[in-house]
């Protein structure tokens, strides 16, 4: 398809101004740019169709199933888009929140963030949540400095290391290092889990904390996370959570009452905003006793009725310039309001058994990863596929030829050739029986078509792209 | 419950497949003195009433004054095709492009949008985008540290104060030397902000090329809207140039979703983080775009990533790309002109105050007012304006010190409506 650039033509326009009704004035010469910017030339309907037969190109989940292990691709009800869009949220100026004169102005929203912050700390047994972190990684990285702040007001110079599991998102391991800590792996044992013995060993005195996903990205429980949440609390070491596969547990049980001092929660995954191709996100920040005074600030308080700005005695500081992706937040508070004490608890429980479905119909035809009981995902791994000769990367095109989106399959990075399923709990049984289908069809034809697997996808926009020539000849903009 | 499709029958029968008697049964693995015993969450409430209590909330917040407030986030017109293109839930409800056949769209305006910012800066690459203006001057200072394997970070005292606070927070425990100033020997880089903070326009090429001659990088902050006419980092031998996108189509939204602007020079393109779409072809030769360069991310290189960065804001970046083409070429110059013109006029009205800026300004500038500026904000709000940003409370300024920025959307009427109110509010 060609590129908006291409479609341009010298003189065509989209929108104008209405005339100046005021006397135009000018920069001195010297502070302009030589030439104007090679912006798109184009009228409105061309641009309109530019962008529609782009969407074309595109699916989203309100197109198609979407399993993407660890991504948690459930639908993003409509509600919630309604109550982000009242112009009295979506207008509102930031800096309102900057000087007392405006303070009420910002009531509302202060109110709101005030009571999702608390809401969000009770779903998962923390003291405390701050919004202020603008996406999951950026939340992580929020909680490794919090875990920093801890350790230096206690003195503990020496605790300058992280222990992450193999197993781990690699934003655990960037965020660590990005808040200075050294970070040491721990191996996963042939359960999928954390293996105990190895932790012990590892967590030495310079051991400031532990980042967990809990289940982990095998889409496993760890089994020993009070064993491990006690062990590091003997040696002052404190236990992160990686609120990625919260959606599991939601309503189950809660990272605070394991033991977990701190954590990030994924407002798009667990509480259903729109993914955004890929962002924006949201990824607030929850904290236990512990951590409680080292939150960023400023934090909104409640005096009686109103609503005012205070900073924490020990605060980190500010990650974000105001209260986070504020929009995306009113989202997930709409989702909360909704399912509220009881429909939250449906949540995890539909997750889980959609997940347990996926893998009971699937087992026969591919290799479970895992002997242990799966939570919210499932994962397999296309081993006995590959000794044929057809490998995860071309089940997951076949998906694509047959209208589903593809599971992960590059992560996690301890499973070789592997489908990683997350259905979600928004998906229907007919939903789920289809992809089965698609799976199983797909398992067959490796005995009886594999060439079939190889050349597709056949049906999308374009075929197998060259990615090493997307790096090897970069050309990252048309100029 | 009404986003859970699963019936009872369903249920029953899904349970039979699996094998076991009840869905408490799946969560086994959970040892049962781990499981919740209670929580305090309200009970749910119908979308009718979701629906009320978020209108009422947002009722409580004060609206509709003429707003004359700025400080890196402005009230700009956002085109209705801004809402319509980037609500369509192919782009809005699609994930990160790790299927990039079936992504072809979310890969394509990654890859217009890169351009689009390249045109708008002058510079040879940008990437997907990364979170929002102050963040991206974390990001730049640590690409710079990582080019040039120096650890001394210049802030120049034209950044806005926010970012400054924000890279303190996020540097906390990095090697990295935070002075004020601009001189750049032995540093990283000097990072500075065009126009400035308090709205002044500054041609910083003379300080890129000390900084090229002290081996350092120059970081240029900009704010997109004034670059339909205002000299572009590229211009001014800028290596890194970053920006709060907010300008270009994104509402205010009480501080986010906004946008984090990355461009830099070709020299340092595998040094710059976050998400980055190149064009490549498929088996048959048609042109198709990927996520590329992704070893230098976190999913592949772990600790040695060169950030954590996992999303970007590729709505957020489709919304900029949206934006800029409805403007056009001819029409983002305008736009620039008028935002440009009608502040000159306003400035012109304030003769009862002093403006601070010695040096030219694009739409924003700050004043001396003859009496406080919280106590003349509070008296202007019943006049109906939002009188602008009290520099002091943001640590910018002395008491009388008021930030004013004028967008598009203020008419003449109303800047002239404003000029007196301000002055008998002021002035009385």
């Amino acid at each position: 398809m060609q590129l908006i650039y291409e479609k341009s033509r010298p003189g065509r326009r989209a929108l104008t101004l209405d005339a100046l009704d005021v006397p135009q004035a000018a920069l001195p010469a010297d502070l302009c740019r030589d030439q104007d910017a090679e912006l798109p030339e184009m009228a409105e309907i061309d641009i309109v169709r530019h962008f529609t037969h782009l969407s074309q190109r595109n699916v989203g989940i309100d197109d198609t199933f979407y399993p993407l292990g660890s991504c948690t691709m459930k639908y993003n009800p409509k509600i919630a888009e309604v109550a982000a869009a009242q112009p009295g949220l979506a207008q509102l100026h930031p800096h309102f929140s900057s000087s007392p004169v405006y303070e009420d102005h910002c009531q509302g929203a202060y109110a709101l963030i005030h009571e999702l912050e608390r809401q969000l700390a009770e779903v998962a047994g923390m003291k405390a949540a701050s919004l202020q972190p603008i996406a999951g990684a950026h939340g992580e990285l929020t909680g490794a400095l919090l875990m920093a702040a801890y350790h230096q007001d206690k003195g503990n110079a020496h605790k300058d290391t992280i222990i992450i599991p193999d197993s781990a998102h690699g934003t655990n391991p960037a965020s660590a290092i990005m808040a200075g800590f050294k970070v040491v792996e721990i191996p996963s044992d042939k359960d999928g889990t954390i293996h105990l013995d190895a932790f012990e060993k590892m967590l030495t005195d310079n051991v400031a904390g532990i980042m967990l996903t809990c289940p982990n990205t095998h889409g496993l429980f760890e089994k020993d996370v009070a064993k491990i949440a006690q062990l590091a609390h003997t040696r002052d070491a404190l236990l992160y959570y990686d609120g990625a596969n919260l959606n599991a547990i939601v309503g189950q049980c809660r990272p605070g009452d394991l033991g977990f001092d701190v954590m990030h929660y994924n407002l798009h995954k667990t509480f259903a905003t729109p993914h955004g191709m890929g962002g924006p996100g949201c990824g607030p920040v929850g904290v236990g006793e512990r951590l409680l005074p080292y939150l960023p600030g400023p934090r909104v308080v409640k005096e009686g009725d109103r609503y005012t700005l205070a900073t924490p005695e020990k605060s980190i500081g500010r990650v974000a310039a105001f209260f986070g992706n504020f929009l995306i937040a009113v989202r997930a508070y709409a989702y909360l309001r909704h399912y509220g004490n009881e429909g939250l608890k449906e949540v995890s429980r539909n997750a889980v058994l959609n997940a347990n479905y996926i893998h009971a119909r699937l087992k026969g035809a591919y290799k479970s990863a895992f002997s242990a009981r799966y939570m919210h995902e499932c994962v397999f791994t296309a081993s006995s596929q590959a000794d044929k000769g057809v490998h995860a990367i071309d089940i997951a095109k076949a998906l694509l030829d047959r209208g589903f989106h593809a599971p992960t399959i590059y992560f996690p990075l301890t499973v070789k050739e592997c489908l990683m399923i997350e259905p979600t709990e928004t998906e229907s049984k007919e939903t789920l029986d289809a992809f089965c289908d698609a799976m199983l069809e797909i398992a067959a034809l490796v005995d009886s078509d594999p060439e079939s697997l190889h050349a597709a996808p056949v049906n999308t926009p374009v075929g197998r792209l060259d990615e090493v020539k997307a790096a090897r000849d970069l050309n990252c903009a048309c100029l | 419950m009404s986003w859970i499709p699963t019936t009872e029958a369903d249920r029953q029968a899904m349970l039979e497949t699996i094998g076991v008697a009840d869905i408490e049964e799946l969560f086994s693995s959970i040892p049962a003195p781990l499981r919740m015993k209670s929580w305090d969450i309200p009970p749910g409430m119908s979308e009718m009433a979701v629906r009320d209590h978020v209108a009422a909330l947002a009722a409580r917040n004060q609206a509709g004054q003429v707003s004359f407030l700025g400080g890196g986030y402005y009230d700009h017109y956002i085109p209705a095709a801004v809402d319509a293109l980037s609500g369509r839930s192919e782009f809005y409800t699609a994930y990160t492009p790790y299927q990039p056949e079936r992504s072809q769209g979310t890969l394509q305006s990654i890859y217009e949008y890169q351009s689009a910012m390249c045109r708008l800066t002058g510079m040879e690459f940008a990437n997907a985008s990364l979170y929002d203006g102050g963040t991206a001057v974390f990001e730049a200072a640590t690409m710079a540290v990582r080019i040039t394997r120096r650890h001394r970070v210049v802030l120049h005292p034209s950044l806005n104060p926010v970012y400054r606070k924000m890279l303190l927070t996020h540097a906390a425990n990095l090697e990295l030397d935070i002075v004020e100033g601009d001189d750049p020997a032995d540093a990283a880089c000097v990072i500075v902000q065009n126009p400035s903070f308090l709205g002044t326009v500054a041609d910083y090429t003379a300080l890129g090329a000390r900084c090229r001659e002290a081996k350092a990088l120059l970081v240029v902050s900009f704010y997109p809207v004034s670059l339909g006419l205002v000299k572009t980092p590229g211009e001014m031998g800028a290596d890194i140039a970053i920006g709060e996108g907010q300008c270009l189509g994104m509402p205010l939204g009480f501080g986010g979703p906004y946008l984090g602007i990355m461009a830099t020079r070709k020299d340092h393109v595998r040094k710059m983080p976050g998400r980055i779409a190149g064009e490549t072809v498929d088996r048959e030769g048609r042109r198709g775009f990927v996520l590329t360069l992704q070893a230098r991310e976190q999913h592949i290189r772990r600790t040695k990533a060169m950030s954590n960065i996992c999303s970007n804001q590729a709505l957020c970046a489709l919304r900029a790309l949206i934006h800029l083409s409805l403007w056009g070429k001819d029409g983002f110059k305008e736009l620039a002109v008028a935002c440009h013109s009608k502040a000159e006029y306003l400035k012109k009205q304030l003769g009862f105050a002093t403006v601070l800026n010695d040096d030219p300004t694009f739409n924003e500038f700050a004043v001396r007012l003859p009496a406080g500026a919280r106590q003349v904000c509070a008296a202007m709000l019943e006049h109906g304006f939002v009188a602008g940003l009290p520099l002091a409370d943001v640590g910018a300024g002395e008491p009388n010190d008021l930030l004013i920025a004028v967008t598009e959307k203020r008419s003449r009427e109303e800047l002239d409506a404003f000029a007196r109110a301000l002055e008998n509010v002021s002035c009385s």
